[in-house]
């Protein structure tokens, strides 16, 4: 048991798909509880991951292919946990989209990616989104969080526009709103009544525990 | 003979080209409006229309790259030629569009305003490295919706000089036409003698948002020039091996330029790039990185080989404050675009990713600039013989200072900078303060803004551009132009 563990830790760390996949249908062949796997394997792996990108060692990419390995082992467990009518603990659900108006994909995948390798159960709804779709899929999934990001001076101000939406539909209050992309900042996210800003991706998932911890 | 930079075998052009045209085909192009996707469809090219996808097959490519003009001129407001498109001719133009610009007072970034504007315009009008201005400042002190040709207007009003622009709507372009036409005098004039060349950006990858699509065929219908800028990101919205994303610029900019020219053939249009190599530690967009600076020059140098004019962003840096990096940056790149031959260069003035206007890194860009033409303008052979006479002359007294032939060419052999750049003896340096170059910068921006002349305008040009703009103005919700303060 100790060896699949360690190389499925392995294969998180260094961003092998294939070998997650494989190690993840070894654990379960091997009866390693989904759950103990998980907490064993992958979520040190990531862990150990997140502080080489800290240190210097690790780059995006490293951070990303780890996060698709731990995908990959996820997608192997989730039916043996809904089989064993056991849940991963989430820490929070999460609704992201690049906002009306503006087709940047990049910087919302990379967050929605860290997100999703934090834990954290993500709703991409891809880019180009109007308020409307923001507020339906909040009210749909329950989101705890609303990640919003335009890469545009000419769309930021959408972001303040799903911001007011959520308030007309009276879900604001219930929410933790995010904001990103190269024109805002932190001032900005004040100025439109956003509850947080994170410069990069890694920084959006330290933003979004924060926020959530702080109820 | 011309020094010049070459880092692409003509195999590997074929070759880029080659998968460029194979994308255009498949995965094909996604494109964000109708009218685009119908002239495309109207033309032979596979539409699917659902998914907003063209697969351009290459006959219409090859088509359009027969009417694409290689060459085009720019003019000043007096109507002279002023910029040359096309051939290895080098100019280059502040970088644009900054939401920030550096306050050096306080050291520290900002949103620029009009009066931030109109002290660019006065000092980049100054200027004499600069053969065209831009648009580089988004004033924050006007609605959103007026920012774009917000700017157009200050800079019709303050200087002659052509003009670098872009338009952030479908409906403000076609207000920037109507500046454009009224400082022209009519819209045949404008045609006949094209002021201003504007931006147009496809995402990265392989896709066209409706903004930037209708902006392309709109300067296609009214012939008002266009200068593709492709921005693929290596490594993150491109192939992060240099050449992959020199491929898909090149895929990028086909098909802007099979769009323009099925609009209507025979409209000018750029070949241009404002790639960057992601940065993988921080995620940023480095304008300042070497592989950047390659990318743009394996661009350029792919559109050369078309027979394209040529664009590229470059001699920027992503420094925060006027600073050696800023230096070394900005040096690098305007150096490496003018060996490339690119024919417009737009950057000078930029920091931090493209997004922080520094007048005075401005200034210090300019002396690059003299650099970088001194070093294109090459080693001339002024006679024969190129010394034996005149050592011989001067023998093994050797006071060249007092020879004719010395003052005869010094002027042309030297570029001569400003004080900008310090070649003061120490001491001298001392006396006059001990200043760095910011701070020497400072003082030069000051002095060419103070010796700015007025333009000569009829008052009812100026007159109907003020009420255009007004008009629009009024319609964001804005009932009064700013005030300027600095006049």
């Amino acid at each position: 048991m100790e060896e699949i563990i360690i190389r499925l830790q392995e294969a998180v760390v260094n961003g092998d798909l294939e070998l997650a996949r494989a190690q993840a249908v070894q654990a379960l062949e091997a009866g390693i509880a989904p759950l103990v796997a998980i907490e064993r394997a992958l979520n040190p792996g990531m862990q150990l991951v997140g502080e080489r990108y800290e240190k210097g060692d690790y780059f995006i990419p490293d951070l990303v292919m780890a996060a698709e390995a731990m995908k990959a082992a996820m997608q192997v467990f989730e039916p043996a946990l809904l089989a064993r009518q056991e849940q991963q603990q989430v820490p929070g659900i999460v609704v992201i989209g690049t906002v009306e108006g503006d087709i940047h994909e990049i910087g919302k995948s990379l967050v929605a990616t860290m997100l999703g390798a934090a834990g954290f159960r993500v709703y991409d709804l891809g880019v180009d989104v109007p308020a409307s779709v923001f507020v339906d899929k909040v009210r749909e999934v329950g989101a705890d969080v609303v990640g919003l990001s335009a890469l545009l001076t000419t769309t930021m101000r959408n972001q303040e526009v799903v911001i007011k939406a959520l308030e007309e539909a009276g879900l604001r209050a219930g929410v933790k709103v995010i904001v990103g992309g190269a024109p805002a900042s932190a001032d900005w996210a004040r100025l439109i009544g956003a509850d947080g800003y994170a410069e990069n991706a890694n920084e959006a998932v330290e933003v979004v525990r924060k926020l959530l911890s702080a109820g | 003979m011309r020094p010049r930079l070459q880092i692409l075998s003509s195999e590997t052009i074929a070759h880029i080209l080659s998968e460029a045209y194979a994308l255009l085909e498949e995965p094909g192009v996604l494109i964000h409006s109708a009218r685009a996707l119908h002239l495309l469809a109207g033309h032979g090219a596979r539409v699917e229309f659902e998914r907003r996808v063209a697969h351009i097959p290459p006959e219409l490519v090859h088509q359009a790259l027969k009417t694409v003009p290689s060459s085009f001129q720019l003019y000043d407001a007096g109507g002279k030629a002023a910029v040359q498109y096309g051939g290895d001719a080098v100019h280059f133009d502040p970088g644009s569009a900054a939401i920030e610009i550096l306050d050096p007072h306080s050291g520290r970034s900002r949103p620029p305003v009009t009066s931030d504007c109109i002290r660019f315009i006065k000092l980049a009008d100054g200027l004499e490295a600069l053969d065209a201005l831009a648009t580089s400042l988004v004033c924050a002190d006007v609605p959103q919706e007026i920012s774009d040709l917000y700017r157009l207007y200050l800079v019709l009003c303050y200087t002659d000089k052509p003009v670098i622009t872009g338009a952030f709507g479908i409906a403000s372009w076609h207000t920037m036409k109507e500046l454009l036409v009224t400082a022209a005098g009519s819209a045949e004039a404008l045609q006949e003698k094209p002021r201003a060349v504007f931006d147009v950006c496809p995402s990265p990858p392989l896709q066209w948002s409706e903004i930037t699509c209708e902006n392309l065929i709109d300067c296609a219908h009214y012939r008002v020039p266009a200068e593709l800028v492709s921005m693929p990101l290596a490594g993150a919205t491109g192939p992060v091996t240099l050449l992959g994303t020199v491929v898909q610029h090149a895929a990028e900019c086909l098909s802007g330029i099979t769009i323009h020219q099925l609009a209507n053939p025979g409209a000018p249009i750029v070949w241009g790039a404002s790639p960057a190599a992601f940065d993988m530690r921080t995620g940023t967009t480095p304008m300042g990185a070497i592989e950047t600076m390659m990318i743009d020059c394996a661009c350029a140098e792919v559109g050369k080989s078309l027979g394209l004019p040529t664009h590229a962003y470059l001699g920027m840096s992503d420094a925060k404050v006027v600073d050696a990096q800023c230096g070394l940056e900005s040096g690098i790149g305007a150096i490496l675009g003018a060996l490339a031959g690119i024919n417009m260069i737009s950057g000078p003035g930029m920091l931090d990713f493209e997004s922080c206007f520094s007048l005075e890194k401005l200034v210090i860009d300019a002396e690059i600039i003299g650099m970088a033409r001194r070093l294109v303008a090459g080693l001339v052979e002024r006679g024969t013989p190129l010394a034996l006479d005149i050592v011989r002359q001067a023998g093994h007294a050797g006071n060249f200072l007092s020879l004719p032939h010395t003052r005869r060419w010094f002027r042309e052999e030297l570029f001569i900078p400003t004080p900008v750049i310090d070649r003061d003896f120490r001491n001298a340096w001392e006396e006059k303060g001990a200043l760095s170059i910011t701070e020497r910068a400072a003082r030069r921006v000051e002095e060419v803004i103070a010796a700015y002349l007025p333009k000569e305008r009829p008052p009812e040009v100026l007159q109907e551009l003020l009420q255009i703009t007004l008009r629009a103005a009024q319609a964001a919700g804005m009932e009064r132009l700013p005030v300027v303060t600095t006049e």
